[in-house]
């Protein structure tokens, strides 16, 4: 990542986008026009899901009123429609993570299932009793639980990369746990609960000297910058729709095409088959051998629409706003008397999260609710996080693109709100 | 604010900051441990039993504030009752939280308890009210198991 300034310098030079503004984005999400408790709605709970622009609500309406027809196999104008549409959509996504091919791009539900079928696709075949899996120590739930399993079944062993009191990724200790029996690393890119950008592209050059393949979940990156999976030549990448301004019950696995071909199945079903009788069956070619069944066929097209929107206004623009938006956050946040903010990375995307010196964040997310501001409180998914850090939970505002300077003065202001009830 | 005031009275702000009962209790007959993995709370029911009678009760554990003075309260509240008498105060306990209408055969006094009943206008406040509750049901079942919420 460019520094702050770097990026607000990069804003200033011409583009092929419209100027950043904010307050005619917000016009594009309705649900940002609506109230809570009276109060307009302040929606910080972006790493959790983000909102959708009409486009994509709009798409997913078009396609059942105009559209709906199953993919893939109807010889008739709907089902071609459909299949066309289903079909741009996973060329769209190839294209904002510059995948190399079409074919590399897997429509799975989101990126807990994107890991799973890695585990069990690739994680099965590939790994035996011993062998080694490098994680971080900040990852989601769904990062270390499908490797877990792994490891109860297959003997595989699971090492944890440990973190700084910033929330920082230590690469020397990463290459201190990179061994003869390291088979695989499984980093995310950014952390839920802190916030924190991980220094992927050294961790990847670093198993890649070893020749170590490495999955990155790629959830909380996405939304906030430019990925290029062919820059950072990862074998596996993975992101959900719904945090990228998609539906839910869509994500995305990218994998290498030399990879995914030497991959057995995920799951068997219809769609993933050449020929079947019952004697052999032949699987079809990638991606169509890891979709088994009737797709989310809309949530895939509806994921497109949301990428073409993404792609209007940029993702530079929307990084270089965020930034400057979460430093004037941190530092808002950070001011108040009382609270301790965790994750503090040199490098950071779009997440606050804190805690308020004798209030427990449940408390904090109730009176902040009152005024109409959703946080999320608790483990966040991350609960080695909390246990690094000594705490049971913590508060946390996450931002998006469409969140203003107004919106963290009335965070701000609820904060001192909840001090006000506890006196 | 008005919500606000009904649910964080000033006698669940005192417990929540000055828990009574706040301790282990060395003379337990039982105790039982509950979670609530939603916001991360944990509490541990001590309890002292004679014949049939709660002699004495105890709690330990970190909370929001709800789900502290929940516990704080009812520490006072089933101290010197009998089983069965502890048990029909949750019952109680728990219809107030959760907007349900009183029995109206002879229920239990709710006494301190009465100050919880903001609880039923916030929904996802419910576990954090009945947490310690359903951690002494436990204790008093005899279980020893870790009680969750969810």
């Amino acid at each position: 990542m460019n520094s702050a300034t770097e990026m607000l310098a990069a804003t200033s030079q011409p583009m092929r986008h419209r100027a950043f503004d904010v307050w005619s984005i917000r016009e594009d999400f309705p649900i940002l026009k609506r109230q809570v408790h009276g109060k307009p709605l302040v929606y910080l709970d972006n790493a959790a899901t983000s909102q959708k622009p009409q486009v994509v609500i709009d798409t997913l309406q078009r396609y059942y009123a105009e559209e709906n027809a199953n993919i893939h196999r109807g010889a008739y104008y709907l089902s071609e429609k459909a299949t066309q549409a289903y079909e741009d959509a996973r060329v769209k996504v190839q294209h904002f993570l510059h995948a190399p091919s079409e074919r590399e791009i897997i429509f799975t539900r989101n990126v807990s299932e994107a890991i799973n079928l890695v585990v069990h696709s690739y994680g099965r075949k590939f790994l035996k009793a011993g062998d080694e899996i490098i994680i971080s120590a900040m990852e989601h739930h769904s990062n270390i639980v499908p490797w877990q399993i792994l490891c109860e079944e297959k003997g595989t062993l699971l090492r944890v990369v440990p973190i700084n009191d910033a929330g920082e990724f230590l690469l020397d200790e990463f290459e201190k746990l990179l061994n003869p029996r390291t088979k695989l690393v499984a980093v995310t890119h950014v952390s839920n609960a802190l916030g924190t950008i991980l220094p992927v592209r050294q961790v990847i050059d670093m198993a890649h000297h070893r020749h170590i393949p490495v999955l990155i979940d790629g959830a909380q990156a996405v939304p906030h910058f430019q990925v290029d999976v062919q820059e950072l030549d990862c074998e596996f990448y993975g992101f959900s729709g719904h945090k990228l301004y998609g539906p839910t019950g869509i994500g995305i696995l990218y994998g290498k095409a030399e990879l995914l071909e030497a991959m057995p199945p995920y799951q068997g079903g219809g769609d993933m088959i050449r020929s079947v009788t019952f004697e052999k069956t032949i699987y079809a070619p990638i991606p169509s051998k890891f979709e088994a069944g009737t797709p989310h066929i809309e949530g895939g097209i509806g994921l497109g629409a949301a990428i073409d929107y993404l792609d209007g206004i940029g993702m530079e623009m929307i990084n270089a706003y965020e930034q400057e938006l979460l430093a004037y956050a941190m530092k808002a946040v950070g001011a108040i008397p009382g609270v301790r903010i965790f994750g503090t990375a040199r490098e950071k995307a779009g997440v606050i999260s804190f805690s308020l010196e004798g209030v427990h964040p449940h408390d904090i997310a109730t009176i902040l609710d009152q005024e109409g501001i959703a946080i999320r409180t608790g483990h966040h998914c991350a609960q080695p996080v909390m246990e690094r850090f000594g705490v049971p939970a913590m508060a946390r505002a996450s931002l998006a693109f469409y969140n203003t300077r107004e919106e963290i003065d009335a965070l701000v202001a609820g904060i001192s709100k909840v001090k006000e009830v506890f006196g | 604010m008005s919500d606000l005031r009904e649910l964080y009275q000033e006698l669940i702000i005192d417990h929540s900051k000055r828990p009574r009962n706040f301790r282990a209790l060395e003379a337990a007959d039982c105790k039982s441990e509950g979670y609530n993995p939603l916001c991360g709370d944990k509490v541990t029911v001590f309890l002292e039993l004679e014949h049939d009678r709660v002699k004495n009760v105890s709690f330990q554990g970190s909370g929001c504030a709800i789900s502290t003075a929940s516990a704080s309260v009812m520490t006072e509240s089933v101290k010197g009752k009998t089983v069965a008498e502890a048990e029909a105060l949750f019952d109680v306990f728990h219809n107030l939280v959760t907007g349900k209408p009183p029995a109206t055969d002879k229920t239990p006094e709710l006494g301190k308890l009465a100050v919880f009943s903001g609880v039923s206008e916030f929904p996802a406040r419910v576990k954090c009210a009945t947490l310690a509750w359903h951690t002494l049901h436990a204790a008093l079942q005899g279980k020893r198991e870790t009680v969750s919420t969810e």
